[in-house]
């Protein structure tokens, strides 16, 4: 993914020729727009009537943001007890792996029941697709110390707390951000079902409804916008990341980069 | 002679976990041994003789059930603050940089780094990393990391060094370098070193005294003076001394089956060590 945003020109290119192909195909064997529109027609109606979807994209977005900070909020406090705590790790930790098998997604119903249709239901939705795989993430990475360096930091006779600051918590970085990016990528998705299953706006509610109207080129911005708001999540990550592991991404982003920041 | 370690009737008995399978495992037996402050020791022994595990409980990271261990004058029992360790790997931190792995020691221990700074520049130079400080761990040479691990167990001054096999994962030119300069840096610092080692040839070169430990359990064979004076660099192993010794102590590992040998050497030694066992 990183590899391909800096060979930018290639990406561009690829992607134009794709376009050109899709529009010239499109026309050439004259398919019915509503099965298939060429992008000139899905720009022409997306220029058309963006308003609209502007405002839902907001909506989609606050329902991203806000369930994958509570999620975030939620799993990182939660892997930190279940990796220094034994009676965590041996309680609480079998039912978060278990419940991981569970297909979210078929809870998403569920919630319709118990929470209706508002806002509450997404929140939840993107927050469980977004849970588990930093959970699991930053456990791994609170847990992969090496044991040498603790054994090093204890004869310093350092306590706890700046053990943790100074050799835990870097440690596990590159391994939670691992698992921020999967969640991240996860939270989109989750929104999208969630307005799916029930809703009255946002950008999956106008997927369903242009869908319904046969407007496919409709149907097509929208797709394009989600990726869109999708990538805006999963780089913002990133770009963390990037701020504050330089160390790592030089590491292993790049083998043609020279070695020190 | 205040004692700088005094180890006494010391054994390690590894049982299983708890609920797995497995039988205890005697890891050391009947360890004694003194090191005179200032003195440098070195303990030779193969692979799994458990001269990690003793070096882990002098510095008080495994509990001693068995025995007495006293460091600087105080027994042990939890970690040893006021010593230097040096690992096998180098282990320093990825994302701080070597000045940054230096100062960690001197952080952890809620110094105040940057009043110490000149003394770790002065030591990054001795061991020939000036103008290394800000550099990260993965643009160096592993002998290079490893000068840096070193700097690092002595940024804050500790009067005992304790290093475990901190040249093994180094290439033998490198290991050369770095064991000289180990040397030139004791000779100029006065701390107590305990280094633990696999290589008779390095455990000579470097010591005034050798334990030879062999395992299964673990203990020490035996203690061997090593009367080349000082420094002993290159020239160590052109004293007629240093053959003698690295004889002496190659015979009692052929003699305790930790070495097989073929040809006249071996034999010549073996032939020794029979007559003398008998």
């Amino acid at each position: 993914m990183r590899a391909m945003l800096r060979r930018h020109g290639g990406a561009i290119g690829a992607f134009l020729v794709l376009f050109l192909a899709w529009e010239v195909l499109v026309r050439l064997f004259g398919v019915a727009h509503y099965l298939l529109p060429p992008p000139s027609v899905v720009l022409a109606d997306f220029a058309r009537r963006w308003p609209r979807v502007l405002d839902s994209t907001w909506v989609t977005t606050f329902e991203i943001l806000a369930g994958y900070l509570l999620a975030v909020v939620v799993s990182i406090p939660l892997a930190m007890a279940v990796a220094y705590s034994r009676w965590f790790e041996r309680t609480v930790y079998p039912v978060v792996v278990f419940l991981q098998i569970v297909p979210k997604i078929a809870i998403a119903p569920l919630f319709i029941i118990w929470f209706g249709f508002g806002f509450t239901p997404k929140l939840l939705l993107v927050f469980l697709l977004s849970f588990f795989p930093i959970v699991v993430a930053a456990v791994a990475g609170f847990k992969s110390v090496d044991p040498e360096v603790l054994d090093l930091g204890r004869t310093t006779g350092a306590g706890p707390l700046r053990l943790f600051w100074r050799i835990r918590l870097p440690h596990a970085l590159p391994e939670i951000f691992t698992g921020l990016k999967v969640g991240a990528a996860l939270a989109t998705t989750a929104a999208v079902v969630a307005e799916f299953v029930a809703s009255n706006k946002g950008l999956g509610y106008l997927l369903l409804e242009y869908n319904g109207n046969l407007e496919t080129g409709m149907v097509f911005a929208v797709i394009i916008v989600l990726s869109l708001v999708g990538l805006a999540v999963y780089y913002a990550v990133e770009l963390i990341e990037r701020l504050t592991i330089p160390w790592h991404v030089s590491q292993h982003g790049d083998a043609t980069r020279p070695g020190t920041p | 002679m205040t004692a700088g370690i005094l180890v006494e009737g010391v054994g390690k008995t590894f049982h299983p976990q708890e609920g797995r399978a497995g039988t205890p495992v005697r890891a050391l037996e009947g360890i004694d041994m003194v090191l005179p402050e200032g003195a440098f020791v070195a303990v030779v022994g193969p692979s799994g003789c458990g001269k990690s595990t003793l070096l882990r409980m002098l510095a008080g990271l495994l509990p001693c059930e068995e025995g007495r261990i006293a460091v600087m004058g105080r027994a042990v029992e939890g970690p040893v603050t006021d010593i230097g360790v040096v690992f096998q790997k180098p282990v320093l931190l990825p994302w701080r940089d070597v000045l940054g792995n230096v100062m960690l020691q001197l952080e952890l221990r809620g110094r105040d780094a940057r009043a110490e700074l000149p003394r770790a520049e002065r030591l990054l130079a001795a061991v020939g990393l000036d103008g290394f400080a800000s550099s990260y761990p993965h643009a160096l040479s592993g002998g290079m990391q490893q000068r840096a691990s070193i700097v690092r167990a002595l940024v804050h001054d500790p009067p005992l060094l304790l290093m475990d096999e901190p040249f093994g994962a180094l290439d033998a030119l490198t290991r050369e370098q770095l064991r000289i300069d180990l040397e030139q840096l004791w000779l100029e610092s006065g701390k107590t070193v305990l280094f633990i080692t696999h290589s008779i040839d390095e455990a000579v070169l470097l010591a005034d005294e050798v334990l030879v430990m062999t395992p299964r359990p673990g203990r020490i064979e035996r203690r061997v003076d090593v009367p080349i004076p000082r420094p002993r660099g290159l020239d160590g192993r052109s004293h007629p001394v240093f053959r003698t010794i690295v004889d002496e102590v190659t015979r009692i590992f052929l003699d305790k089956g930790v070495l097989h040998g073929t040809g006249e050497r071996a034999s010549l030694l073996g032939a020794q060590s029979g007559g003398k066992g008998s």
